[in-house]
C-alpha cells in the first residue's frame, strides 16, 4: 500500500485524491499551473483543468477573499499563499473574513477553505521569506492550525483539513519539500491528535514541523547519554493535543518544547503555561531568538534552531531540581 | 468646481433624467427601450420607502448607543454600536437590486441595510438583528455591520471597507466554475476606491471575465473626510476602464435612471460579457454613524442634496404613470407601519443565550475547548 513520496509529492497526491473524490474541491494561487514553486501542485492542472486549478494574479488579498466567496457558494477551495510571509498581504481576508464568517453571520454560512502558507526559514531567503508565524493564527477563533512534519502527515492532514469544514491555516515547512517517506494514501490522521515519534520516560519533548526532525536528532544524542526521550509531534497547533502532552508530562515530570518560531509569545508559551496550570512538570522552551532572519549564512544561523541547542536545553532541564 | 456646484451637477439634471454617460451608451435613454411600468415604479418606490423608514427607526433607537463624536454611551439605547445609515442613498440599492433574483449574490458595506432590504431580506429579521436579539438574522452576533440574509443571496455587510468586493468576485468565479447562471453584485463606497482589494478584485474579475457588477455608491464622504480631496484621477468609472471594465455613471438620486442603467449593465453581464461597473452619485443625508452630527460638512451642501431627495423625485414618474398622490402616500404609510411593527417585535424578542457566544465558531477546536 505504502509508496515512497516526497513531502511536496505527498501533498500533490493528497490534493489530487481529494479533487478526484469531490468535484467541489478547487485550488487557486500564484504559479500553481506550473506545479507551484515548490512542486506541491505538480500534475494537477493537466489532470483537472484550468477551471479547478486556477492560476491567480499576484493578489494575495483577493486570492483569499475570492476563496471565501467560493466557499460560501458551494466550493471547497485550497488556497496557496506561496510563503507565509506573503499571507500577511491577506490578513484581513484570513482573520476578519474567513475565520469570523460563520460566527458573525450566526451560522448562515461556512468557509471550508484550506489556506496553505509555507512556513519557516528557507535557506538564504532573508527576513521576508523566512518567518514561522503559526502562533499568530492559533490566537484567532474560527481557524484550525496545522503543521505537518512528514510526507504521510502532509498527505493525510491536507485531506482531513478539506473534510473538516472549517477554515484551516495549513503550514507546510519550506525546507521539508524534498523529504522522502512512506505514504499510505488510505491512512487517516485525526485533527487534534499528536503523533508519538518515540517513547521515553525521562523527558517529554514536544515539537512540530521541521523542528520535529531536529528534536529526533537531539533525542538520538540524548539516548546515547542514557536519557530516554518521549518525543511528541504535535502536528495540530489548534486544537492542540493537550491530553497527550499532559499524559506524557505526568510520566516524565519534565517537558521541553522546541519550535523554530521566535520563542517570545510563540505557541510553546501556551503549552508551557498550560503545563504550569495543570501539571507539576518542570518546563523549558527552546525557540528562535527574537531577531529578523538575516541573509548571510552566519547571521541566518543565529535564527535557526539546531539539534545541539535542543539537546543542551534538555540537559539543563534534566539538571534542574 | 465647488462642493455645492458638484452636487448641483447631478441634482440639476433630475428633470431630464439625462445623466453623464461616460461610456458608449446614454443611460438616461432607456437602453433596449426598457422603461419601468407603473407596477415596477411602485415596487421601486416601495423598496425606497422601506429603506427610509427602516433607517429612520434605527436612528431613533440608536440614540446614546455608541461612544463616538463626543457622545457618551448610554444604557437605554435599543440599537447599540456604530450604526451607519444609508438615508438619502435609497435609489441605488432599489434600482440595482430590482434586476436580481434570490439566486444572485450580493456583498455589501458597513452601510448595508438598504442593500439587504432591496435584495429581499425580511425587514423584521433585520431589525431584530440590530436590536441584538436571538431572532435576528445572525442571532445577535453580527448587528448592523454584519447584517446578512444568505437565504436570499445576501452574503453580508462588512465592517472593513472594500472587504466584500473580493468575496463577491469569488462568488462570481464560483458560478463560472460550477456552470451556474447567477451573477454577483458588490456595493462599495467612494472611500473604497482607495483600497487595494478593489484594485485586485477588479483586475481579477476582468482577467477571468466574471459575471460581477461593481457598484460604487458614491456619497462623496469617506467617513468624515471629503473623498475628492484625497482621490486622484477621474473617479470610479475611469479607474474601471483602466482595467478594461466598461463603466457607466448615473445620477444615484434618480431611481428610474439607476434602474435603467443597471438593467443595461446586468443584461450585458448575464449575456457573458464579463464585469461591469456602475458609478452612482448619491449623497449621505446623515453623518458617518447615527450619532455623528456631521458638523464638518457645509450645511448648504446637505440642504442642496436634500432638495434632490430620491423619494421626492420618484413621485414624478409615478404620477406620470397614473399612480395617485394618495396611493403614493399609502406606500410610505405601509412602510412606516411595517417598521413600527418590526421595532415592537424586536423590542419584545428574546436575547441570545450567553452560551451562544461559544457556538458556530468552528467544529474542530470549538469555543469551549478550555480555560
Amino acid at each position: 500500500m505504502a509508496e515512497l513520496m516526497t513531502y511536496a509529492g505527498a501533498a500533490a497526491a493528497g490534493l489530487a485524491k481529494a479533487m478526484q473524490a469531490d468535484p467541489s474541491v478547487v485550488t487557486l494561487g500564484e504559479d500553481i499551473g506550473r506545479g507551484g514553486i515548490f512542486g506541491q501542485y505538480r500534475g494537477l492542472l493537466e489532470r483537472f483543468g484550468e477551471r479547478r486549478v486556477i492560476d491567480a494574479p499576484i493578489s494575495e488579498a483577493t486570492i483569499v477573499g475570492a476563496a471565501v466567496g467560493m466557499a460560501l457558494t458551494g466550493l471547497k477551495p485550497v488556497v496557496e499563499m506561496r510563503v507565509i510571509d506573503f499571507a500577511l498581504c491577506a490578513m484581513d481576508e484570513i482573520i476578519n473574513q474567513a475565520a469570523k464568517n460563520r460566527f458573525m453571520f450566526g451560522g448562515q454560512g461556512r468557509v471550508p477553505a484550506v489556506i496553505r502558507m509555507p512556513n519557516g526559514i528557507w535557506s538564504s531567503s532573508a527576513a521576508q521569506h523566512s518567518q514561522s508565524l503559526e502562533a499568530w493564527f492559533a490566537h484567532v477563533p474560527g481557524l484550525v492550525v496545522l503543521c505537518p512534519a512528514t510526507p504521510q502527515d502532509n498527505h493525510a492532514m491536507l485531506r482531513a483539513a478539506l473534510d473538516c469544514g472549517d477554515p484551516v491555516a495549513y503550514f507546510e515547512h519550506k525546507e521539508l519539500w524534498a523529504l522522502e517517506g512512506e505514504v499510505d494514501e488510505e491512512a487517516q490522521v485525526p485533527l487534534g491528535k499528536a503523533r508519538r515519534v518515540r517513547e521515553g520516560s525521562d523527558l517529554t519533548l514536544v515539537s512540530w514541523s521541521k523542528a520535529v526532525h531536529w528534536s529526533a536528532e537531539a533525542a538520538d544524542t540524548l539516548a546515547a547519554e542514557g536519557v530516554s526521550v518521549d518525543l511528541i509531534d504535535l502536528r495540530t497547533i489548534w486544537p492542540w493535543d493537550r491530553d497527550a502532552v499532559l499524559e506524557s508530562a505526568a510520566r516524565t515530570g519534565r517537558v521541553l518544547i522546541a519550535h523554530e518560531a521566535i520563542q517570545t509569545a510563540g505557541f510553546g508559551a501556551e503549552i508551557a503555561a498550560t503545563l504550569a496550570e495543570h501539571s507539576g512538570a518542570r518546563v523549558a522552551r527552546c525557540g528562535g531568538a527574537r531577531i529578523p532572519v538575516g541573509y548571510s549564512p552566519g547571521l541566518e544561523a543565529q535564527a535557526r534552531l539546531t539539534p545541539q541547542a535542543i539537546a543542551a536545553r534538555a540537559r539543563e532541564l534534566l539538571r534542574r531540581a | 468646481m465647488s462642493d455645492a456646484a458638484s452636487i448641483a451637477a447631478f441634482t440639476d439634471t433630475a428633470d431630464s433624467m439625462e445623466i453623464i454617460a461616460s461610456g458608449q451608451v446614454q443611460p438616461g435613454r432607456a437602453p433596449g427601450g426598457r422603461e419601468p411600468d407603473a407596477q415596477q415604479l411602485l415596487a421601486l418606490y416601495r423598496t425606497m420607502c422601506r429603506i427610509r423608514a427602516f433607517e429612520d427607526a434605527a436612528e431613533l433607537a440608536s440614540r446614546g448607543g455608541v461612544a463616538a463624536f463626543g457622545q457618551a454611551v448610554g444604557t437605554t439605547a435599543q440599537v447599540r454600536g456604530p450604526l451607519h445609515l444609508s438615508t438619502g442613498q435609497e435609489a441605488v440599492p432599489a434600482g440595482v437590486c430590482a434586476h436580481l433574483t434570490p439566486s444572485d449574490w450580493l456583498t455589501s458595506t458597513h452601510r448595508g441595510h438598504g442593500h439587504t432590504l432591496a435584495k429581499g431580506a425580511r425587514l423584521d429579521g433585520m431589525m431584530h438583528e440590530l436590536f441584538g436579539k436571538a431572532t435576528g438574522f445572525c442571532g445577535g452576533k453580527g448587528g448592523s455591520m454584519h447584517i446578512a440574509d444568505f437565504s436570499v443571496g445576501m452574503l453580508g455587510a462588512n465592517g472593513v471597507v472594500a472587504a466584500g468586493i473580493p468575496i463577491a468576485v469569488g462568488a462570481a468565479h464560483s458560478m463560472a466554475i460550477q456552470g451556474r447562471d447567477a451573477i454577483a453584485v458588490t456595493f462599495f463606497g467612494d472611500g473604497a476606491l482607495n483600497r487595494g482589494p478593489l484594485a485586485e478584485a477588479m483586475n481579477w474579475a476582468a482577467a477571468f471575465k466574471l459575471p460581477v457588477l461593481f457598484v460604487c455608491e458614491d456619497n462623496q464622504w469617506s467617513a468624515t473626510t471629503k473623498t475628492a480631496a484625497m482621490s486622484a484621477g477621474d473617479g470610479a468609472a475611469a479607474r474601471a476602464r483602466g482595467y478594461g471594465v466598461p463603466a457607466l455613471e448615473v445620477d444615484g438620486m434618480d431611481v428610474v435612471a439607476v434602474w435603467r442603467v443597471a438593467a443595461e449593465l446586468i443584461q450585458e453581464i448575464r449575456e457573458g460579457h464579463g464585469p461591469r461597473l456602475l458609478h452612482a452619485k448619491t449623497y449621505r443625508f446623515k453623518g458617518h454613524v447615527s450619532v455623528d452630527p456631521a458638523s464638518y460638512r457645509d450645511p448648504a451642501e446637505l440642504e442642496l442634496a436634500m432638495r434632490g431627495d430620491p423619494l421626492v423625485r420618484a413621485r414624478k414618474p409615478l404620477l406620470a404613470a397614473g399612480v395617485s398622490e394618495a396611493a403614493i402616500d399609502e406606500v410610505m404609510r405601509e412602510a412606516r407601519d411595517e417598521v413600527a411593527a418590526a421595532v415592537a417585535s424586536a423590542d419584545a424578542a428574546p436575547w441570545p443565550e450567553p452560551g451562544a457566544a461559544y457556538e458556530d465558531i468552528q467544529d474542530t477546536g470549538s469555543g469551549r475547548w478550555q480555560n
